[in-house]
């Protein structure tokens, strides 16, 4: 396969500011399952004032916190546009927490500020502010998309994600709270790109999910769809299976009715 | 117990009986429950007991090296003569900082000092009812962020709590890290004396920044600039924009050599230079030390007796503590969050070429039930270093997993704690060292499991000496 693709371009973008989360540990994770697979990788990361390239076939972006969100917000939003045209064109991308609001229209964070987003997403996201708990804890969700199945994580966040008539959620939520504690989403996908609140690092224990971008990223960069065999189960697996049991034996089972603890 | 209302008193005393019971029963070490329970019955307990301690109350705060410089600064005053009260079994909560002084009220309170580790988001709670004579802080990291929210709240929590006290604070000296921007600005809030500790050694500086840092922006919006990083956002910074920049500290450490279990340092304490092998490892260990001697100067403690104790240190619980087993070392490396992971594994790579590891990662309350930030701390660093490593603890195949994509194939991944260190220890050649790395239940767990094994006390046996 090295032979006939040339290099996957994977992109981080503020990876410096957004990364409170350990969300890096997705690049490790994208690199070594590459590796694994005999996958070329250049990685290149974006940072504040920094250009984006011209093209890119895997983006990543990180959580923040509400000081990391607002530094970054405008040169974001600012280069929208662009984003959204990469998604039109198949380009993946994995939006992580802080990463994934700001790819929504906008954020009103914690002291009531609107902070203006790429809108990639069709979605829009509110910090209720004082009173209201943060959503956190370990979540066990069932994607929507097909060949991921069953997907764990942490969250870790005080806004609230809703989605609009255009948007689709990455998955629905078994345990833990979603995008919202009310409606059972999780996460929004625009083609090939997802937006989603889990930390975990999220791919490394989620194989199939980075088999997933890493199949968008090749179809991408092939002009046509590229399918990947599935690769013998792992360390990968086994932390997968670790962190089920412990999102179904501690987290909320989600209905309707759950909100977060106060 | 001298102000001591009669409430106050029947509220120690039936304090006292609930930790006795709790010992005899074997449920641990009852560091918790004697100030639950006497606290409930007497609120303003805590106050009443630090306004009793004639030598007043040093606190100790801040994410890493808590107990730690508790722990030297305590060495160094007993040296000095002084009778010191201290929360030595790491229970840094209200509840815990209340057992302690119920459990020591026994004896006359005269003449003591207080040096007590605070949890760092509970010191702006605590802060103004202990009216502290020394206010240490260490450093701010990254840690538990699903316990704690985000950094920056333990920051503004810090910085209100000193603005708060600063009316009545005079009499408080502030002991800061010259080295961490989050902690040197606190200086502004004090209307009392500064003393500042840093590290003054290029030797020190890592070749570029490492990834979880976390003050990466200054109050005036700029990104920070260093010409050296020792850890983390720890180092020398200077702001670009406002030019505020860190300031030549009062202590500091000009030379060190970092052994594979000691470290060879020149400190300068107020002008006055010092040389001593201090007997612990690491980086992280020389500002711990740089922290408990000017905690010390500032209670007036003369350089030659804080120098003579530090080189004197024993390790606090859990932290580098050492245990003969099986023909073997097994030295215990307490790590919970990536700052305090990155130093530990400096140290090993420092201690290598042949490391074998056991490493433990719970995800308790006292862990952080997130454990994202394994993906945080550099593993990599090992990798050159292939080393044999057991992976264990509730979330052991999690840890499997972040070794495994760190280039290094686990030995074996085994949730059950005693079944890896048996197997770790078979892993070792005899004569040889075994390095645990735990989080903090689990080093709780594994000190249990070695002291059943080695015949050492248990750690509230040990603090109640």
């Amino acid at each position: 396969m090295t032979a006939e693709h040339p290099p996957i371009r994977l992109l981080t973008l503020y990876d410096d500011v957004m990364n409170v989360y350990a969300d890096r540990g997705n690049a490790i994770a994208i690199q070594a399952r590459a590796r694994a697979r005999g996958l070329a990788v250049e990685a290149r990361s974006v940072s504040l004032g920094d250009p984006l390239p011209d093209a890119a076939d895997l983006l990543l972006i990180g959580g923040g916190q509400d000081r990391e969100q607002r530094r970054i917000a405008d040169e974001l939003a600012g280069r929208g546009e662009r984003l959204r045209a990469w998604a039109d064109d198949g380009v993946a991308m994995l939006a992580v927490c802080g990463g994934f609001q700001l790819f929504g229209h906008w954020y009103r964070d914690t002291a009531g500020d609107e902070l203006p987003g790429a809108g990639v997403f069709d979605v829009t996201t509110v910090a209720p502010g004082p009173g209201w708990p943060r959503c956190i804890g370990d979540v066990l969700a069932q994607a929507t998309e097909d060949g991921i199945g069953e997907v764990v994580g942490f969250e870790n966040h005080g806004g609230r994600t809703y989605l609009g008539a255009r948007a689709r959620p990455f998955a629905m939520v078994e345990f833990g709270y979603g995008n919202n504690g009310a409606d059972g989403t999780e996460g929004a996908v625009r083609d090939r790109a997802i937006g989603t609140y889990l930390h975990g690092s999220v791919l490394p224990k989620n194989p199939a999910l980075i088999d997933h971008l890493l199949a968008g990223a090749l179809s991408h960069r092939a002009g046509n769809t590229v399918r990947l065999a599935p690769l013998p189960a792992g360390y990968a697996e086994r932390a997968h299976a670790a962190a089920a049991a412990v999102a179904r034996a501690r987290a909320p089972r989600f209905d309707r009715s759950v909100r977060p603890a106060v | 117990m001298p102000y001591a209302s009669l409430r106050e008193r029947s509220a120690v005393l039936i304090g006292r009986v609930a930790g006795a019971a709790t010992r005899r029963l074997g449920r641990g070490g009852g560091t918790a429950l004697p100030g639950l329970v006497a606290s409930r019955i007497a609120p303003g307990l805590l106050s009443t007991f630090a306004r009793a301690l004639a030598d007043g109350v040093v606190t100790v705060t801040g994410t890493n090296g808590k107990t730690t410089t508790a722990h030297l600064l305590t060495a160094i005053a007993r040296a000095d003569g002084r009778e010191v009260v201290a929360n030595d079994s790491g229970s840094n909560m209200e509840r815990g900082l209340v057992s302690m002084f119920v459990d020591a009220s026994g004896s006359d309170g005269a003449h003591r000092l207080g040096v007590l580790e605070i949890d760092e988001a509970e010191l702006p709670r605590l802060y103004s009812r202990l009216r502290p004579r020394v206010a240490v802080f260490l450093n701010l990291f990254r840690d538990q962020l699903d316990r704690y929210g985000e950094v920056d709240s333990v920051a503004e929590g810090w910085a209100s709590a000193l603005a708060a006290a600063d009316a009545g604070s005079t009499e408080t000296t502030l002991v800061l890290n010259a080295d961490d921007p989050s902690v040197a600005r606190l200086a502004v809030h004090s209307g009392g004396p500064v003393v500042t500790f840093g590290v003054d050694d290029p030797a020190a500086a890592l070749p570029g920044r490492e990834h979880a840092a976390d003050a990466r922006f200054c109050a005036c919006g700029a990104r920070f600039e260093y010409s050296a990083v020792h850890m983390g956002h720890v180092g020398h910074w200077r702001c670009p924009a406002c030019g505020e920049a860190r300031a030549a500290p009062d202590v500091s450490a000009r030379r060190i050599v970092l052994q594979a279990d000691r470290t060879e340092v020149d400190f300068t304490i107020a002008g006055e230079p010092c040389r001593l092998t201090l007997p612990l490892a690491g980086l992280y260990s020389v500002y711990n030390a740089l922290a408990a001697a000017a905690a010390a100067h500032a209670l007036g403690i003369a350089a030659d007796v804080i120098t003579a104790s530090l080189a004197q240190a024993a390790p606090a619980f859990g932290r580098q503590e050492e245990f003969a087993l099986d023909g073997r070392t097994v030295r215990m490396w307490l790590a919970k969050n990536p700052t305090g992971l990155n130093e530990v594994l400096r140290a090993l790579v420092a201690a290598g070429p042949s490391l074998c590891l056991l490493v433990l990662l719970n995800d308790g309350i006292q862990d952080g039930r997130d454990v994202s930030w394994i993906y945080d701390a550099d593993v990599e660093r090992l990798t050159p270093l292939a080393p044999s490593v057991v992976c264990s603890g509730d979330r052991a195949a999690d840890l499997g997993l972040r070794f495994a994509l760190a280039g290094i194939e686990p030995a074996l991944v085994e949730p059950d704690a005693e079944r890896a260190l048996d197997a770790a220890l078979a892993r070792t050649p005899a004569g040889g060292r075994l390095e645990i790395v735990p989080t903090y239940t689990a080093m709780l767990h594994m000190r249990e499991l070695l002291a059943r094994r080695t015949g050492v006390a248990s750690y509230w046996e040990d603090t109640r000496t």
